[in-house]
């Protein structure tokens, strides 16, 4: 359907104030939606009570109000601009509940403003937990089994159903004490009496433990014709028990055959038709390591921090397209931005590997708890992309700015074997160093698994990386004297051009084998070791990209426009 | 172990062995999609050709004894960036690598794919050969001296020798037969999950011999090469078409458009992928689907009653069929997937309805 003509001003919802989980993503957000409505002839209002951001730079916006962003001050921006619409999916959770606050004041009614996008219901079936979780049981989509119980007679009962193991959670305690995971019924029977009576109300929610299980989201879009489209899908290199925001994450997913790619993203398109969004929305699914057992555990129904990555990842603009259909626009009449030659309808292919670092604060707050777990502590990320995991990794961790130029940290190397296992163990922003570091004691990939329970193909990559250190550092001397000789049939060259390959650094590789930084940049140059820069262009080079960006690879061929 | 992968216009990528050591002659043809390798490799469509990846890290997952699409390794030669050591999955039995070997294919690994890929997407696809044991001018005179891919009925190699039939417990509610030009197991399995049992008939077979034991159906299965080869066969769909309702697929599609006027044309680099947007023009809605074929059908010349039903989002290529009057439909990509989305799979439950109602 072309753009709903009826629609000529539109009020957009920035984000607000930057806190954990809500930074710049959803100012890039909305700034490319801004654009994205101007191009349609829509006049753009503005309000965001956030003046350190792009999008309420002047020329993003008609107008641009810099105001607090509640009921009363957005009822009387509405009430002097009349705009025909409000697009709030946009401005990450603070959009939302200021659209809902003020579609429940009668605002929006009063004012005859139609909420642009996914409709409230949706929006309120996807957030509560209650209706969210019956939805989802009667389009037959797996969400993790759950129990409210309040006397030990429940509490076995609820150790019936052979669902093991279970997290017992004990509601309205301080910090959470006094839960706990239980293997079975006496487990179950000892944790869950201890949390009844600690718990406040005397209730305890028991439900399917999912620690371990691999993380998966998938980025969907649907417009109001029905035509659904996944725009990427992103695997979690931290299992399940870390939130997403906190754990490291690559695109698209690499543990996963077809069957459970496709498995997954058909349970995400069911999940994205039956609540009727129209924009944007991400899902975040838990699969079992050693079957095609799934579950559902999460739905933003708006424009995420995921999708901001998923955006960056594929060349996809995720909120430009969730702007067009907000305003009445199917996805087969919204341009590819990067081809110009396709439509926004189709589902992009990535020829290269995406991955995605969260930057924890602990460097300015040293005495912050530096476990990461269910609630997020990141306050940035950093995202890398090249032609395979291990060099996305280096680029990515160089990206920190931590002072790592890659896997060797200083602080890990001087932990005993059993604080090493613990760092293993137990999630922390220094997990993967620790991990890297009991690579180069000799621990195996299988013992390294069994503490962390992060995927076997992670690790054997993260191990690949530290055999390159060792390989350097063997035959350091050799590859050190090859800047005399310059003889490009000797072996070394090899070594030197496959560690590039892998993303080492010039000054990491003249760590391990005793040169500066710059002789070894001058050495791989006499040896034709450049690197090359290859397009984002959605699409795999199957078409010819207008407005891509690139990233550098050590590759044969470097790509320009022509 | 070097390899060299050279291709028809002289251009040459060197990197290393992956299989078997020697040598692989065939179409170099891309494929843009991440997930698959496995069904990719026994997908009897790809006969003839040598499959280059453009996901560059292929393996990871390994290969299991499920996903196969057909008995054996189709490909005549695999080409990747990058192949897996050590894959991950609960499923997988054995590594790329060495399923290649043990197939007794010849591939290459450790080229720059996305160069390959560029230069057949300016170019067109090309014949080209991969070897471990030859310098590039010698390998681009041999491609030079070898068959090219037109021409070649490359479905009599993958057609079944004898009729079978696929397994199927209990009384079935329709019988299909299918008449197979490289079928993919996931078009049996996909009857089979609607209640329907098939009888697989080689692609030399008679209208009579398929139509001896009355099925309920006709199935026309996907298939490998230039349908400008394949004029017996269109003569059987031809008479086929119409005794039961019918259902193309892929090949299928393209030899139901002969067989009511119209013909095909080469596409400069095909559709093979996961990701390819197809409009029913019935409905308007879009729909992603797999893709894996290199001709297409010209819809100029389409006579009795066969009009065009969906088509190719991106550059406006014919991808279905349907008669106004009779129960003959064909889709010219891969509602059963295997890999790719599954989201055209209604087109089976479609075919069933044909049948309930016939």
């Amino acid at each position: 359907m072309p753009r709903d003509p009826s629609i000529k001003r539109v009020l957009v919802i920035g984000s607000g104030p930057i806190i954990i989980g809500q930074a710049a993503e959803f100012d890039y957000a909305g700034t490319q939606a801004c654009r994205s409505l101007r191009e349609e002839g829509v006049e753009v209002i503005l309000i965001n009570s956030n003046p350190a951001t792009i999008m309420t730079d002047l020329e993003m916006a008609d107008r641009v109000y810099i105001e607090p962003l509640n009921v009363e001050f957005a009822a009387r921006i509405i009430e002097r601009e009349r705009p025909d619409g409000l697009l709030a999916t946009l401005g990450g959770q603070t959009g939302l509940n200021l659209a809902t606050q003020l579609a429940d004041a009668g605002v929006l009614e009063r004012f005859n403003v139609r909420l642009l996008g996914t409709p409230l219901a949706s929006i309120q079936m996807a957030e509560d937990r209650e209706e969210f979780r019956s939805l989802m049981r009667r389009i037959g989509e797996p969400v993790p089994e759950s129990w409210i119980v309040e006397d030990t007679d429940a509490l076995a009962e609820s150790g019936t159903h052979g669902v093991w193991p279970l997290i017992v959670r004990p509601a309205y305690t301080l910090g959470g004490t006094g839960g706990g995971i239980a293997h079975n019924m006496e487990q179950l029977m000892e944790i869950g009496s201890r949390g009844l009576k600690l718990s406040m109300r005397g209730q305890v929610m028991i439900e399917r433990c999912l620690l371990g299980w691999k993380e998966i989201e998938y980025e969907v879009m649907r417009d109001a014709n029905d035509t659904c489209i996944t725009v990427c899908n992103m695997e979690n290199f931290d299992p399940m028990g870390v939130h997403t925001g906190d754990s490291i994450v690559v695109a698209p997913s690499q543990t996963l055959s077809d069957k459970e790619y496709q498995m997954l993203r058909t349970a995400s398109l069911n999940i994205i038709r039956s609540l009727g969004i129209e924009g944007g929305c991400n899902v975040q699914l838990a699969l079992s390591p050693d079957s095609f057992d799934y579950f559902v555990i999460e739905v933003n129904p708006r424009v995420s921090r995921s999708s901001a990555l998923a955006s960056k990842a594929t060349g996809y603009p995720i909120a430009r397209v969730a702007a067009k259909i907000a305003v009445g626009l199917y996805l087969d009449e919204i341009q590819n931005a990067v081809t110009q030659k396709t439509l926004a309808c189709f589902e992009p292919t990535l020829d290269y590997c995406v991955v995605k670092i969260p930057r924890w604060p602990f460097d300015k707050f040293t005495l912050a708890d530096r476990r990461i777990t269910t609630q997020m502590k990141a306050t940035g990320e950093v995202m890398a992309i090249d032609r395979s995991f291990e060099p996305a990794l280096m680029k990515a961790i160089r990206s920190l700015e931590i002072g790592a130029y890659g896997l060797s940290g200083k602080h890990v190397n001087a932990l005993s074997d059993v604080q090493l296992e613990e760092r293993i163990s137990v999630a922390t922003d220094e997990r993967l160093f620790a991990i890297a570091e009991a690579f180069r004691r000799g621990m195996m990939v299988e013992e390294v698994q069994a503490l962390s329970a992060i995927d076997p193909w992670f690790l054997h990559r993260v191990r690949n990386l530290v055999a390159m250190e060792t390989r350097l550092r063997v035959h350091g001397r050799a590859i050190a004297a090859l800047a005399d000789t310059l003889d490009p049939t000797a072996a070394e060259v090899a070594i030197l051009r496959e560690a590039k390959r892998m993303g080492f650094a010039d000054k990491q590789i003249g760590e391990c084998i005793g040169l500066a930084e710059s002789l070894v940049r001058d050495l791989r140059r006499a040896f034709g070791i450049v690197a090359t820069f290859k397009m984002v262009d959605t699409c795999a080079a199957e078409f010819e990209a207008a407005t891509p960006y690139y990233y550098s690879c050590y590759d044969e061929e470097t790509e320009t426009i022509a | 172990m070097r390899a060299i992968l050279a291709l028809e216009d002289g251009t040459w990528f060197e990197g290393r062995g992956l299989g078997r050591q020697g040598r692989s002659y065939g179409e170099v043809v891309f494929n843009t999609g991440m997930t698959g390798y496995q069904e990719i490799l026994t997908d009897p469509s790809y006969s003839g050709q040598i499959v280059c990846l453009t996901y560059p890290m292929v393996g990871n997952y390994g290969v299991n004894t499920d996903d196969f699409e057909s008995r054996r390794v189709q490909v005549e030669g695999f080409i990747v960036r990058e192949a897996d050591v050590n894959p991950s999955n609960w499923r997988s039995t054995t590594t790329l690598d060495a399923f290649l070997k043990q197939r007794d294919i010849v591939g290459i690994e450790g080229i720059d794919t996305r160069r390959l890929t560029r230069t057949i997407r300016s170019r067109g696809v090309m014949m080209g050969s991969i070897s471990t044991d030859e310098e590039p001018d010698q390998i681009v005179a041999r491609i030079r001296q070898s068959p090219s891919y037109a021409g070649v009925d490359f479905v009599r190699k993958v057609t079944t020798e004898q009729p079978y039939e696929w397994p199927y417990d209990g009384a079935p509610k329709h019988r299909v037969a299918l008449l197979d030009c490289g079928v993919k197991f996931n078009i049996m399995r996909s009857l089979a999950n609607l209640g329907c049992q098939t009888t697989v008939y080689p692609c030399t077979a008679s209208p009579e011999e398929v139509m001896e034991s009355a099925p309920d159906g006709i199935m026309l299965s996907p298939g490998p090469g230039d349908p400008d080869t394949l004029g017996y066969i269109v003569e059987t769909v031809r008479a086929l078409a119409g005794k039961a309702p019918t259902m193309g697929v892929c090949l299928g599609n393209q030899l139901l458009g002969y067989a009511f006027g119209s013909r095909c044309f080469k596409l400069k680099f095909g559709h093979r992928g996961s990701n390819h947007p197809v409009r029913d023009m019935n409905t308007g809605r879009v729909y992603i689907t797999s893709q894996n074929h290199g001709y297409a059908l010209d819809p100029a010349h389409l006579t009795g009653g066969m009009e065009v039903a969906h088509i190719n989002l991106n550059d406006g290529t014919v991808e279905g069929l349907r008669h106004r009057d009779l129960p003959i439909f064909s889709i010219q990509y891969h509602p059963e997937a295997s890999p790719g989305p599954t989201d055209s799979m209604y087109f089976f439950k479609q075919f069933v309805a044909m049948m309930d109602a016939a």
